[in-house]
Order: structure tokens, then C-alpha cells, then sequence
């Protein structure tokens, strides 16, 4: 039972990426693009704890530990390129 | 323990789709809300909690099968729910520098300018 | 003593996290130890201090109750997500900060941000004001008044400034 709630599961997470995709793709600034992004990698850190749960291996967890940490050092880089590169300076 | 194995298995799969719907919820809010400053509502909100629900069912499933604690998941919320306003702050301070446009009906508009100067209250 | 152990408290949960995450054995309890040594050394410049937390138990209070209205917001947020647009009423609201250090007020503006339909998006430079959007504007004075008694006050008195 558990393993087709979890693939029902994968699946409602990959269609709030495509959702995320079409954000990305349409825009229409810059800062909707990184939202997209931003939503996408929390969606994808979703998605590895869901395989990891469906094979039922702890192994995944180093990669998700890692897509969060470069995540949301590539937002906040992002962000303050906008910032710093292009506004205020 | 058998029992409770039975029923941990519905609780996870409980947790794992409330969490999956969560953030199928947040991404459509990023469809289709109408301005940025909303659509930044939607991911940082219930894509917090979606994560915070499936980390919760795969803590709970990992700690039953292995018969100890795991801290992974909680390392990883934790982690999630210290950065989402962060990352929210900085896109929103970048949008609110783009001028990016707010929807008509939006109260108190002129705030946004004062915010973007980082006006104090003005007496 | 404090260039060598600049931050000990650090040190101590670096270790644990570390053992905790890695299973216990002599070898990790080894190189966790060096970590926790090492990172605080390289690190402590860059950390400015922050007021001490003055009343611990109101913190944890403070968490669990931030926790369950995370839960609450949540469910809130989907729900306006899931109405049609035209009954959205979006507004920006600009809150006058009682709380003066940098520390206390950073961390009310990420609970504003996790909590009721609220993102908090920019300070005032002389920190008297933080500006909010809302995702769904009726009352602004209910509002801030929400939030100074909600999260605010209690700020306060866990940090005693």
C-alpha cells in the first residue's frame, strides 16, 4: 500500500514542478524566475526524500542535506546580484 | 509492535500525501496568483509546510523500520524552515528595488516606494 | 581561552549534531571534535554577538507555539491560493518595530514571514518600521496589534530588551 501512496505522491510533486516550469519559462521579470527556482529546488529535496522512502534507503538524505544547502545559497546569490549588480550600485 | 508497524504505515502515508498536496497547492499559487509580492506568498508558506509534513512521514517510517531515532529529517526541516523566510526576504527586497508592479486593488501602495527607500515612520 | 575556544556552546552542539548524524564511533567522535574545534576558530570573526537568551522556557513556549502557527497559516495560505483571484485583497502594511537590536528583530521578522499570510520584505533604515505584504488585507490596525502581542511581546521578554 505505502509504495503507491509514495508513488502517488512523487507524482502530485511532479506536477508542482511542471507548475514551477511554466513559471520559470514565462517570467515575466527576473525575480519571478528565481521564485521558480527557488520553488523548484524545495519541490526536487521533495522528490529525493519520497525515492529515498519508496527504495526504503537512508542514502539519499546526504543528497537532499545538499540540494537545500546549495539551494538557498543560490537564491540569496541570486538575489543579491540583483541587488547589488544591477540597482543599487 | 506489528500493530503499530500497521498503523505507522497509514500514518505515513497520510503524512506523505498531505505533504505532496501542500506543495502541488504552493506551486499552483505560483501560477496563478496575479503579482509577484503574492506569488511569493505561496512557495515560502505551503512548500514549508509540505516539506515539513513528508520530512515528518519519512522520519517517523525511517525511525520504525531501523528501531532508532533519525535526525537527518529534522536537520533537514530545521534547515528549510530557518532559510524559506530568508530567501523570501531577499526576493522580495530584490523585487521591491525592480519596482515590480502590484496588483490595483493592492492597499496602502504608496508604501512600497517608502519601503524601497527604506523610509523610517514618517511623523 | 578565547582564541582557542571562541564559541563553546557552538562547539558542543557542532559535536553532538555531528555524532548525531554519523552514528556514534571513536573515529567520528575524533574528527567531529577537530570539526567542532576548528569551525568556531575560522568562523568567529564574522558572527556578531546577539543579545543572551534572558528566559529560556518562554522560548521553547515561543517555538511550539510559532510551530502550530505555521500549521494554521498554512492551511490558511492554501486556502486563498485555491479561491479565485478577485476575492483576494492583497495590501501593505508597515509596522512600527518597538524592538531595537538586530538580533530580536530579525528573528520576529522571520516568524512574521512563516506566520498569517504575512512576508516581511524590508526594514527602514533606522530600524523604526518593518514593511509587510499581506496576502489578504482586512483590518491593518487588528493586524499589527496581532502581532506585536502575538510575537512581539514575548520577543521581548525572552531577550529582556
Amino acid at each position: 500500500m505505502l509504495s503507491t501512496v509514495i508513488l502517488v505522491a512523487a507524482m502530485m510533486v511532479g506536477v508542482a514542478m511542471l507548475f514551477c516550469l511554466w513559471r520559470l519559462i514565462k517570467g515575466p521579470d527576473i525575480t519571478d524566475r528565481i521564485l521558480a527556482l527557488d520553488t523548484l529546488y524545495i519541490n526536487s529535496i521533495a522528490l529525493i526524500i519520497l525515492l529515498g522512502l519508496f527504495h526504503g534507503s537512508a542514502l539519499y538524505f546526504e543528497g537532499a542535506l545538499l540540494i537545500a544547502m546549495l539551494g538557498f545559497v543560490s537564491t540569496a546569490a541570486l538575489a543579491k546580484y540583483l541587488l547589488r549588480g544591477d540597482i543599487i550600485e | 509492535m506489528n500493530n503499530l508497524l500497521a498503523y505507522s504505515d497509514y500514518l505515513v502515508a497520510f503524512l506523505v500525501l498531505t505533504g505532496a498536496l501542500f506543495m502541488m497547492i504552493g506551486s499552483w499559487g505560483l501560477v496563478k496568483l496575479p503579482d509577484f509580492f503574492t506569488r511569493l506568498h505561496a512557495p515560502t508558506k505551503a512548500s514549508t509546510l509540505g516539506m515539513g509534513a513528508t520530512l515528518l512521514g519519512s522520519l517517523i517510517w525511517f525511525s520504525l523500520s531501523d528501531g532508532s531515532l533519525r535526525i537527518h529529517e529534522l536537520v533537514i526541516s530545521l534547515f528549510l524552515f530557518l532559510t524559506a523566510p530568508v530567501s523570501a526576504y531577499m526576493m522580495g527586497k530584490a523585487a521591491l528595488h525592480r519596482n515590480r508592479p502590484v496588483i490595483e486593488r493592492t492597499q496602502d501602495k504608496e508604501l512600497a516606494a517608502r519601503a524601497a527607500r527604506q523610509e523610517g515612520i514618517s511623523k | 581561552m578565547k582564541r582557542l575556544l571562541p564559541m563553546p556552546w557552538h562547539s558542543v552542539m557542532l559535536l553532538l549534531v555531528w555524532l548525531l548524524l554519523n552514528g556514534f564511533s571513536y573515529g567520528h567522535l575524533f574528527l567531529g571534535a577537530f570539526l567542532a574545534w576548528l569551525i568556531p576558530v575560522l568562523t568567529y570573526t564574522y558572527v556578531r554577538g546577539h543579545p543572551p537568551v534572558k528566559r529560556p522556557l518562554k522560548m521553547l513556549v515561543y517555538i511550539l507555539r510559532l510551530l502550530k502557527d505555521i500549521v494554521v497559516a498554512n492551511v490558511d495560505v492554501a486556502r486563498r491560493v485555491l479561491m479565485p483571484n478577485r476575492l483576494l485583497q492583497p495590501g501593505w502594511l508597515a509596522y512600527p518595530l518597538s524592538l531595537s537590536e538586530a538580533f530580536p528583530a530579525t528573528v520576529l521578522a522571520s516568524s512574521v514571514s512563516l506566520t498569517p499570510g504575512t512576508v516581511s520584505v524590508e526594514f527602514s533604515s533606522d530600524r523604526s518600521c518593518l514593511y509587510i505584504h499581506v496576502l489578504h488585507l482586512e483590518d491593518a490596525e487588528a493586524l499589527t496589534g496581532f502581532i506585536r502581542q502575538r510575537y512581539e511581546q514575548p520577543l521581548k521578554e525572552i531577550f529582556g530588551c
